[in-house]
């Protein structure tokens, strides 16, 4: 059986008058198992973004193999949901509406549309807050949202881009089990982008550890812990062991 | 209403009864000619004793504004749209519209007399020249000026180019379509006025001219009153359609 998410030898490369080309990412590999949730750790400004971009297809790589449920990745698909470091809301529209979006954009804005968007609501813990508008809320309600706007239309995929990066580190906790919890409901794969070891390990099935640009695969770390996780693991000697482990792969620690 | 509404509806209630004693007290304690400058009694009796002439010649330089403002906003956002969606057009427009736009409009005004005769026409083109070009720039600065991380979002749904101008583009803009029409509506009843002094047969311009030159001051000034009043009506209304149009940009600021 092929790997759901299937990447070899990625490469990226970006023009520049007069100088040698930028090489953002020199080498990716790996593979990605359905309903895996993999993180992608790394330095800021290591090319980890630019990948989630190349895999949601707003991006083309200057070269290797994109493939997702053994097709080449060439443009964006439905099938993906996305989440922003910033929520990206429409100050114009509603909470309800603003989770709709991808259901009008996609022609399947129905009456099971909306049930299903009221019932996210709910699981994310945004009951009642469906008629108000984004400016209402605080930042992490308004990233509770987008999260729901990017599940609507029941994505295979879901590609996090540093989604709790802008939140305080207690909402961030909280976000991180609300991820967890809606990944065991909804079975859908993840590809989560992050510069924190602690968040990475914390939630994922595999940590891949990106080096400095240029961008290969520094480590694939298998996250051995069993699910559900609770917030008292991350103070057991096995969480703290991977930490080590992705922090001697960043080079940060020895 | 709380203490807030009431004080900023107070406050400038209090700024303009003291510059109107302040006037009154000026004028009677040194005795000036009410030829050079009426004090505000002299003007209110003004207005009173010719108000039906003031109502009547209200009315055409109303028309022509708003006529004019109209035409702006119907031309001006379909050329802002084009302007700000394509990049031959810009390059071709733009240098057009600075260099029309830097032509002084009083300077045009004959012109456009010569072309289009006394009556309302003429006037409603030139409240149209001086209100179009806030609102083309306002516009396709908004449209610009777009999140980018919208555009991503709605790209990765594989929303089509209409899709996105209408759904995602064009609302982001309404604020600053709204800040040029608020611009535009005053400007509107300049360039009436304008055209109503070059050359006309009624409108509160020509009354205002025409009480001029035979010294009746005080009309003048009852006409030039009226003429603000004019303009902040339609300010107003503006302000009471953007509200409509836009309640998300109200609820921020509770």
């Amino acid at each position: 059986m092929p790997a759901f998410g299937h990447f070899k030898g990625v490469h990226q490369s970006f023009a520049r008058a007069g100088e040698a080309p930028l090489v953002a990412i020199e080498d990716i590999t790996f593979d990605l198992a359905a309903g895996q949730l993999a993180t992608l750790l790394g330095p800021s400004g290591c090319g980890k973004t630019t990948f989630l971009k190349i895999v949601a297809g707003l991006m083309s790589a200057s070269g290797g193999t994109v493939q997702i449920n053994g097709r080449d990745v060439t443009e964006p698909h439905p099938d993906f949901g996305i989440v922003f470091q910033q929520a990206n809301l429409m100050p114009w529209r509603t909470v309800l509406n603003n989770v709709l979006f991808p259901m009008e954009i996609l022609g399947r804005r129905d009456a099971r549309a909306v049930a299903r968007a009221k019932e996210l609501l709910a699981l994310v813990g945004l009951a009642g807050f469906e008629p108000s508008y984004p400016s209402q809320l605080s930042g992490g309600m308004q990233q509770r949202v987008a999260l729901c706007r990017a599940l609507i239309h029941q994505p295979k995929l879901l590609l996090m881009d540093e989604p709790f990066g802008a939140l305080d580190e207690l909402t961030r906790m909280e976000m991180q089990d609300l991820l967890l919890d809606i990944r065991a409901k909804t079975g859908a794969t993840v590809m989560f982008v992050t510069h924190s070891i602690g968040e990475a390990v914390y939630i994922s099935d595999v940590v891949v550890v990106f080096s400095r640009r240029p961008a290969v695969v520094a480590d694939f770390i298998p996250v051995a812990l069993a699910y559900p996780r609770a917030a008292e693991l991350r103070y057991s000697a096995a969480f703290t062991e991977l930490e080590h482990r992705a922090g001697r792969a960043l080079g940060i620690t020895r | 209403m709380s203490l807030r509404d009431l004080r900023t509806a107070l406050y400038p209630l209090i700024g303009i009864a003291a510059i109107l004693v302040a006037w009154q007290v000026y004028v009677s304690a040194f005795g000036i000619n009410r030829i050079v400058l009426p004090s505000p009694t002299d003007i209110a009796h003004a207005a009173v004793a010719n108000w039906a002439i003031l109502m009547r010649e209200t009315w055409p330089t109303f028309l022509e504004s708003v006529l004019g403002f109209a035409l702006a906003v119907a031309v001006g956002i379909p050329v802002a749209v084009c302007v700000a969606s394509s990049r031959v057009l810009n390059l071709t427009l733009y240098p057009i519209l600075i260099a029309t736009q830097s032509i002084p409009k009083v300077a045009v005004a004959p012109i456009i007399l010569v072309w289009f005769g006394l009556g309302l026409q003429s006037k409603l083109v030139i409240a149209f020249l001086v209100a179009f070009f806030p609102i083309v720039v306002d516009t396709a600065t908004g449209m610009r000026a777009t999140p980018a991380g919208l555009i991503e979002l709605a790209r990765s749904l594989r929303a089509s180019r209409l899709q996105i101008f209408v759904k995602v583009q064009f609302p982001a803009a309404l604020p600053s379509i709204f800040a040029g029409a608020k611009v535009a509506v005053t400007l509107a009843v300049i360039g009436a006025v304008i055209g109503e002094f070059v050359g006309s047969l009624n409108g509160l311009g020509n009354l205002l001219l025409s009480a001029n030159s035979q010294l009746d001051s005080p009309l003048a000034w009852a006409a030039l009153v009226w003429l603000s009043v004019l303009g902040i009506v339609l300010f107003a209304a503006v302000v009471v359609v953007e509200r409509l149009v836009m309640p998300w940009s109200e609820t921020g600021h509770h």
